[in-house]
């Protein structure tokens, strides 16, 4: 079994959900558009999995076998009403930017995923950790491409002006795609690309090789 | 782990049992959030429309929530009278409750809204309301201003927001729309406030005919047609095209045309 401290450290690089494991881009895509709204998502992902890794190890050795995936949905998905609540009833700006995405927390693979695999055979302080170890992998993620995305797409980070938009009087032309869910895109991709230069072991083998061209023919 | 599951986790009882706890577990947490925090939602809903109210007339900043002077929403709102307005007849309803009613839904219920044919529809939002709500500031002279609910279809989804009009009925004081789904960069540049800071002074109405353009290159500024055009977004033609066919729709014979008719003559 392995330490608290590799539990909580190990997802942020070593074994990091969105960049190693590809889960939980949907959001990735969806609310990096600025810091701001950003961060809460990922406030309210490190609720969700710290809590329901918690809840659901702590009923473990209770939920029978057959039902155990519909009792891992009903508790995360309270978790998210009670956050998609809170957050329109302290933060209602934010929660209107985010709109269907805290819903979706439900469905991120992330949460589900960590429910199943680890919090479903380990105790609940350790679960807890791994929960929230995970989602603070996520959230290094999500803010690396927020950063990126307000920073070159509207200027601003955080909402202050970092560089002024020629439509506003300044020199910086806004890079639109940047404001388009399809640039997060190449932002994980290229995240990917650096940490596994970095961490080579991360390397997948590649599955088949494209063999020689051995023939050489004129097309006709 | 060391410890045994228990023989009998799988059993048809046990099912049931956690089944049922989970749920009445789950049940209590969500409804006892969704209680607790409803007035404090219910409250954010009025701030967030007082907001918009406020923006569209130019009388609150985009990025805070009080003015110049340090005057904040409530304070500021204050000011604005709200009052139901029949739109067919231009007269004010006063059986309906203002703090609760509300327009865009009263669009969606057949009983509260015509259908509008395909030559009024140039909004392209299908359904209008019978009833809607006007938000006005009064002075000595009359109405100093007045804020109208708009909406209509630009590229990607339909526009809410405001439009803010001067005393004379005529002259635009501002716009805003708080929910759209434009291309971020190009349609979305309705948000953009120095795009909005070109729309007051703009005249509405020529020969009683809405007269409003957005347009690509403007008239000679010492002209009559210059009045009424306000500098178009680049690279959005149908976000300019609705916006356009909105304020038409809004301030013309089937949105609140009667009402503003009504307030122009002093009757």
């Amino acid at each position: 079994m392995s330490s608290p401290k590799e539990v909580l450290l190990n997802p942020i690089f070593n074994n990091n959900p969105i960049a190693l494991q590809v889960l939980g881009i949907c959001s990735a895509l969806a609310v990096t558009v600025n810091m701001t709204t950003t961060l809460v998502m990922c406030a309210a992902v490190i609720f969700v999995t710290t809590m329901s890794n918690f809840a659901v190890s702590l009923i473990r050795n209770h939920i029978p076998n057959s039902i155990r995936i519909i009792v891992q949905m009903t508790i995360i998905a309270s978790l998210v009403i009670v956050v998609d609540q809170v957050l329109q009833a302290v933060a209602y700006e934010i929660s209107k930017a985010l709109s269907v995405f805290v819903g979706l927390i439900i469905t991120n693979c992330i949460v589900m995923g960590r429910a199943e695999a680890f919090a479903m055979k380990n105790p609940p302080i350790l679960s807890a950790i791994d929960g929230f170890g995970n989602a603070l992998g996520y959230s290094v993620i999500l803010v690396g491409v927020a950063f990126f995305r307000e920073l070159f797409g509207s200027g601003t980070l955080m909402g202050f002006e970092i560089l002024p938009k020629v439509t506003e009087g300044g020199w910086y032309a806004a890079n639109g795609f940047m404001l388009l869910p399809p640039s997060a895109f190449f932002l994980i991709g290229l995240f990917i690309w650096a940490i596994r230069a970095f961490k080579s072991d991360q390397v997948e083998e590649a599955e088949y090789k494209i063999a020689d061209n051995v023939q050489y023919k004129e097309a006709l | 782990m060391s410890e045994e599951p228990t023989k009998d986790v799988d059993s048809l009882g046990n099912i049931f049992t956690v089944a049922i706890a989970v749920c009445l577990v789950c049940s209590v947490l969500v409804s006892g959030a969704a209680v607790a925090l409803k007035p404090q939602q219910d409250e954010n809903k009025v701030l967030d429309r007082k907001q918009n109210v406020l923006r569209a007339a130019g009388l609150l900043p985009a990025d805070s929530n009080t003015d110049s002077q340090g005057r904040g929403v409530e304070e500021l709102f204050a000011q604005f009278e709200v009052r139901a307005v029949n739109l067919d007849t231009g007269e004010y309803v006063d059986s309906i409750d203002t703090t609760t009613f509300d327009p865009v839904r009263a669009a969606g219920d057949p009983e509260l809204s015509i259908d509008l044919g395909d030559g009024e529809d140039i909004a392209t939002i299908g359904r209008r309301e019978n009833v809607s709500l006007v938000y006005l500031v009064e002075g000595d002279s009359g109405v100093e201003t007045l804020v109208l609910p708009i909406r209509g279809y630009g590229l990607w989804g339909t526009l809410f927001g405001y439009l803010a009009l001067d005393g004379d009925m005529q002259t635009i004081a501002g716009i805003g729309f708080y929910s759209h789904k434009e291309t971020p960069g190009l349609g979305g540049e309705v948000d953009n406030p120095s795009w909005k800071a070109k729309w007051p002074g703009t005249k509405l109405m020529r020969d009683g005919e809405p007269a409003l353009a957005l347009v690509k290159t403007r008239s000679a500024s010492d002209s009559v047609a210059a009045q009424y055009e306000v500098d178009a977004l680049s690279g959005a033609t149908f976000t300019n095209r609705g916006v356009e066919n909105m304020v038409h729709f809004w301030t013309g014979d089937q949105g609140f045309g009667p009402y503003l008719d009504k307030l122009r003559t002093g009757a």
